[in-house]
């Protein structure tokens, strides 16, 4: 990893995993005091964080876009919520060993996939095999029949509207509509407690911080280059004796993993998960976080998940017949104006600064152009001209 | 034919697209360490032949054998290229947002090209000198750090020579390799590829008689998918039935052609 | 044989009855009305309800119109010269300190002044009374639907008059069916014929009913035969053709079951074909995947909305003709909208769908966020012209409604159009140019820019046409065109681009498959299992049914 990299990285895992959490068990008059709401939205923001970034590998690096993460990223966080349910046992409203859901549903008995969810170290494991054999399987069948480009995002869009249509039927014995709530505890640990909420914040952003060590050592190994490659020309990887299809997979079901963590945190922290997270809508507005923030680049998507959400959290609250256009106004100035998002924009605008001081210039620009990749300019690959 | 055998031998190979016939019971046939120009007026299946060897195109019926006894029909492209076909294509194709030298590391002959094993970051000092060698051989070496996209039309087009080089193939395969190159670059590039052909089967197709009298040693006039004659240069140029094909009954054109 | 005898008595009562009103007149009713009118002021429950069946048998309309007003309550008796007189009261006044009330004669209501209130004693209405009218004036409006000059409002009388089953019916069915030119109505009137014997004639008439109501492949029949095959007191003969009526119909059945799911597989295949055109046109020509189509239909369907309520306003006698004026308004409103967001944003986009597919994305959020604070989150309602609504009958037990045939004429109408456009004018052979070779097209002088726009203003008209015939079928909201586009999606994806044929036999293939497994696995997941099948399809062919191929496959 590049040092500069390295070291910003190291600043914003302590200002994020010690210090925030410091704040916050801070008492409430002191300055520097971070209330238990926000940290809690922090938290929320990390897991999109987390789920950005596999996305930011998937399409700002291979080139796949994916608009059914919201599928995987549900995955997860169901596993973690059958969980969570099973947890309260029968000290939910109608004492019974059942989910409440399950009693109103007349469900005399648990399902039998549900059962396994009883155990802890079984419930870890799904969280990230379930999406991630998922996406195995599905992205198999996609990308070994080359279905890739538009055609690539339209299915995994339907995969999306299907999978939403799916867990809101009641026979599923998901929850239906409402989806799994009234989380009681967490590994025995009272979600209510403050101090419940700040360890899992802590284990968010330590998540974050690993899932983001992943992916910049998976972009600087050799894989790294022929994903880069592959967006460029994979007619070229293939006949340099790399099979394209195997390469995306792996990748594919890297990010699908750890949107399945993603989820797998969110619900705990959130309190609720609902079909509502893994519609077409969410879906796509995930890729919106990567593509504000700036693709190809990690950070940038780290970036994007946190301001966007934080937009949308405060317009949701104060404007909310806004948020909707604000976001198609995003989604159309990100593409229109900034195709490399924010992190790019700035970038230009740092090199920018520098030519006007005289740095450095010729360098800077390499480094700008290698760094983000997504960039368009005349690095655009031949034929792709109007 | 000579005792060290084939490199490529196409049987009765038919290509239908959606009822034409890009390729007609082709035979088609290559001595190890030849190199072969194939000319042919447009559409005669010169494109459709190096898809059918290097395995975009499967075709409707026939053999293709790779070697002494490779069947190459039931493989992909990938698998074909880690036996040992190379394939530059007409248009340069190279990875633009990747380093010259990255560009050339990542087309490098390895034992496997999986996942697992392009996980496993480091290359070995030989891989390294192979990389360097390679570059230095297309004349690259100075701007091994660039981005592929900023090289010129005549760079890009010797990168992915060198690329297909780095793959060390046993077969390689070119596509009309100077189309758009200055004469300076036209005559260095043959120079390349006579170079190359010292030690490997080279399948050229290409336009550009000059160019084809600089390196050419054998040409296989295709026409309408079947091969119309093949032979040594000057017989090909003077023979009748290529005439006809290039030039109708228009004689006085033939320096067209010759 | 009594209930025949009985039938016979009131077909006479019937015959006769009419005549008797007719020649009578009004100062002075025939003895029975008389007596008749007399016992409704009385207090004896029992005469009042014989009175009211002496009115009714009259099946005079002025007798019938004189029930109506007796069960609103609206009728009065006054003494006057000793004589009790039976009145209907129009409206009330206040004249001075007094309650007055226009009031007309019984019959012919002819008006007799405005008296006092007070003077006068309603004829109390109870629930009884009521009971006791109520047959006659059902009677009476099913005897007017089946003089009714329209075969749709007959049959449904005739309909109406089978499911009673009444005895007392048979003459005014038969009496129907000898004047009956239309063959559907003919249908239902026989059907309710033999249902009524079915429920009230003799061992051999039931028997005769049974055979025909299996040969008229009556399904509404089916609960009345299986009584019968049950009935331990019915012959050996009445249950052997009330089990062979059973399994006729039942084999009929299902062959009204396969052509109605077949029709619904077309009207599905339509209306997603209608959707995906537009879309493919675009995809084809520019590779740009529209993800704003949804929301152009939507503003098709808006559109409509907004035709239909001018029309309601300005010219509400020509209200049916609305429709026919927001066909190419929706059209125009969507082509408008898509030539600007195509002008606008998308040109600067080409060769990279991906990054158009987001930006069309964005555009769809805003438009049907703008719908939804323009019109309000609510679906609105659109209503069908009279001429789009009923259906056509093809086969016993089965109708098909016309907004569902006018949807796949429409469809057959938009394809035959855009073929039409494509291939035999001079600007299709621009648009086929340019999206064979962009670069070839434009060196011969084809501007593709103003391609471009024109086919995307197209595609989105298309759009539009394809919202403003939704409206026929389903709730116009904002958010309608989330609910189709995915859909349509498949079908471009499944179709392949290039060809028009391939979106044709998609959506074909799509609708016909949904509607043919939804009865097996419900909606939702005859869905998942539709988007099973399209990728398990493009393993087969990852391009769609008919992929460019060749030398321009590589992409």
């Amino acid at each position: 990893m590049p040092r500069r990299e390295t070291v910003a990285l190291g600043i914003a895992a302590v200002g994020l995993a010690v210090v925030l959490p410091v704040c916050n068990a801070l008492p409430a008059g002191s300055p520097l005091a971070v209330s238990n709401f926000t940290l809690n939205l922090f938290g929320k923001f990390l897991t999109y964080a987390i789920l950005a970034l596999g996305l930011d590998l998937l399409w700002g690096y291979a080139g796949v876009l994916s608009l059914g993460h919201g599928v995987f990223f549900g995955l997860g966080a169901y596993a973690m919520g059958m969980h969570l349910m099973l947890e309260i046992g029968a000290k939910s409203v109608y004492q019974s060993a059942l989910p409440d859901f399950m009693v109103w549903n007349q469900v005399k008995a648990l399902p039998l996939f549900w059962r396994p969810f009883h155990s802890v170290p079984f419930t870890l494991a799904a969280i990230v095999l379930v999406p991630a054999l998922f996406g195995l399987a599905f992205g198999y069948l996609a990308f070994r029949s080359r279905i890739r480009g538009v055609y690539f995002a339209i299915i995994t869009q339907a995969l999306a509207l299907s999978a939403w249509l799916v867990f809101n039927r009641n026979e599923m014995k998901l929850g239906g509509t409402n989806g799994l709530a009234d989380f009681k505890t967490i590994f025995g640990y009272p979600l209510n407690q403050p101090g419940t909420q700040r360890a899992l914040y802590v284990v968010t952003a330590l998540t974050l911080v690993a899932a983001y060590a992943l992916c910049r050592w998976i972009t600087l190994t050799r894989a790294g280059k022929v994903l880069v490659a592959i967006r460029d020309s994979e007619t070229r990887v293939l006949f340099s004796g790399y099979s394209p299809a195997a390469y995306k997979l792996f990748v594919f079901v890297v990010s699908a993993a750890l949107a399945g963590v993603a989820g797998a945190l969110y619900a705990p922290q959130v309190g609720i998960i609902t079909p509502a997270k893994i519609g077409v809508l969410p879906s796509i507005e995930m890729v919106v976080w990567v593509a504000a923030g700036g693709r190809g680049t990690l950070y940038g998507a780290v970036i994007g998940a946190f301001g966007v959400n934080w937009i949308q959290s405060w317009l949701t609250t104060s404007y909310p017949d806004l948020w909707l256009l604000f976001l198609g106004g995003l989604f159309m100035g990100a593409v229109l104006f900034f195709p490399d998002g924010i992190v790019g924009a700035l970038g230009r605008l740092a090199a920018r600064a520098r030519r006007l001081t005289g740095g450095p210039t010729d360098r800077a620009r390499l480094d700008a152009a290698l760094l983000s990749p997504a960039a368009p300019g005349p690095a655009r690959p031949p034929g792709s001209e109007p | 034919m000579t005792a060290r055998g084939s490199i490529i031998y196409l049987e009765d190979v038919t290509v239908n697209y959606d009822g034409f016939k890009a390729l007609d019971r082709l035979n088609f046939f290559m001595d190890r360490r030849e190199l072969r120009v194939v000319i042919g007026p447009n559409g005669a299946g010169k494109t459709t032949l190096l898809d059918v060897i290097s395995g975009s195109v499967k075709p409707e019926s026939g053999r293709v054998i790779f070697g002494h006894s490779t069947d190459l029909l039931p493989l992909r492209e990938n698998q074909i290229a880690q036996l040992g076909v190379g394939r530059k294509f007409q248009t340069p194709s190279v990875f633009v947002n990747l380093t010259v030298r990255d560009n050339v590391e990542l087309s490098l002959r390895r034992a496997s090209k999986g996942v697992l094993a392009a996980l496993r970051r480091r290359d070995l000092d030989e891989e390294r000198a192979r990389i360097a060698r390679t570059l230095e051989s297309v004349q690259l070496a100075g701007k091994a750090g660039w981005p592929a996209g900023a090289l010129s039309h005549g760079e890009k087009q010797w990168l992915e020579i060198g690329m297909v080089i780095a793959q060390d193939p046993e077969l390689l395969l070119v596509d009309e390799p100077v189309a758009g190159m200055t004469d300076e670059e036209t005559a260095r590039t043959g120079e390349l590829l006579e170079t190359i052909a010292a030690d490997r089967s080279v399948l050229v197709i290409e336009h550009d008689m000059e160019f084809v009298r600089q390196i050419a040693r054998q040409v296989t006039v295709l026409h309408q998918g079947t091969v119309l004659c093949e032979g040594p240069v000057e017989q090909v140029q003077s023979d009748p039935r290529v005439l006809e094909v290039y030039l109708g009954r228009r004689r006085e054109a033939t320096d067209a052609v010759g | 044989m009594r209930p025949r005898f009985l039938v016979l008595l009131s077909l006479v009562a019937w015959l006769a009855a009419p005549a008797a009103g007719h020649a009578t007149p009004a100062a002075a009713p025939p003895p029975d009305i008389a007596r008749a009118l007399a016992a409704l002021a009385g207090e004896d429950a029992d005469k009042r309800e014989a009175a009211v069946a002496v009115l009714g048998r009259t099946r005079d309309p002025k007798w019938l119109r004189f029930l109506a007003a007796l069960r609103e309550g609206s009728v009065y008796s006054r003494t006057r010269g000793g004589k009790t007189e039976i009145v209907v009261g129009g409206s009330k006044s206040t004249r001075g300190d007094q309650d007055v009330i226009e009031i007309a004669a019984a019959y012919d209501r002819a008006p007799l002044g405005a008296v006092p209130l007070a003077a006068l004693k309603e004829v109390p209405a109870d629930r009884r009374l009521r009971l006791a009218v109520k047959p006659f004036l059902d009677a009476d409006e099913t005897r007017a639907q089946l003089a009714d000059p329209d075969p749709a409002v007959r049959r449904g009388a005739a309909v109406k008059l089978g499911n009673q089953a009444e005895a007392g019916a048979v003459a005014m069915v038969e009496e129907a069916l000898f004047k009956e030119p239309d063959r559907w109505a003919r249908h239902a009137l026989a059907e309710a014929l033999a249902l009524i014997r079915l429920a009230h004639g003799a061992p051999d008439v039931r028997v005769g009913a049974a055979r025909a109501l299996g040969e008229l492949h009556s399904a509404s029949a089916v609960p009345a035969l299986q009584r019968l095959a049950a009935d331990a007191a019915a012959s050996p003969a009445e249950r052997e053709a009330a089990v062979l009526a059973i399994r006729r119909i039942e084999r009929w059945g299902l062959l009204t079951a396969a052509v109605e799911t077949g029709f619904q597989g077309a009207s599905l295949a339509s209306i997603l074909l209608l959707m995906a055109l537009g879309l493919a046109i675009v995809f084809g020509l520019m590779g740009v995947i529209n993800m704003a189509h949804g929301e152009l239909m939507a503003l098709g369907a808006y559109a409509t909305f907004v035709v239909q309520n001018w029309f309601r306003a300005a010219w509400p006698a020509w209200f049916d003709a609305y429709f026919l004026v927001a066909l190419p308004v929706s059209f125009l409103v969507a082509g408008a909208v898509g030539l600007g967001l195509e002008r606008g944003v998308i040109r600067f986009l080409y060769g990279r769908p991906l990054e158009t597919l987001l930006l069309t994305w964005g555009a769809s959020l805003i438009i049907q966020q703008g719908l939804r604070l323009w019109f309000g989150a609510a679906n609105v309602d659109v209503s069908a012209p009279a001429w789009l609504s009923g259906g056509v009958p093809v086969m016993a037990g089965l109708t098909l409604p016309y907004n569902r045939v006018f949807i796949i004429a429409l469809a057959a109408v938009s394809v035959a159009a855009t073929y039409w456009l494509l291939f035999r004018t001079s600007a299709g052979l621009r648009i086929r140019a340019v999206t064979q070779n962009r670069a070839m097209s434009a060196c011969l002088g084809v501007r593709a820019g103003v391609v471009d726009a024109t086919t995307f203003a197209f595609g989105a008209g298309l759009a539009g046409l394809a919202g403003c015939a939704l409206t026929q079928i389903g709730n116009v909201g904002p958010s309608l065109g989330q609910n189709y586009i995915v859909d349509s999606f498949m079908v471009v994806v499944t179709g392949g681009v290039g060809k028009l044929a391939g979106t044709i036999l998609a959506a074909a293939g799509l609708g016909g498959l949904t509607k043919g497994i939804e009865p097996a696995l419900g909606a939702v997941f005859g869905k998942v299992a539709i988007l099973v099948g399209v990728i398990l399809f493009l393993q087969r062919r990852p391009a769609g049914l008919f992929a460019a191929r060749g030398r321009n496959a590589e992409a």
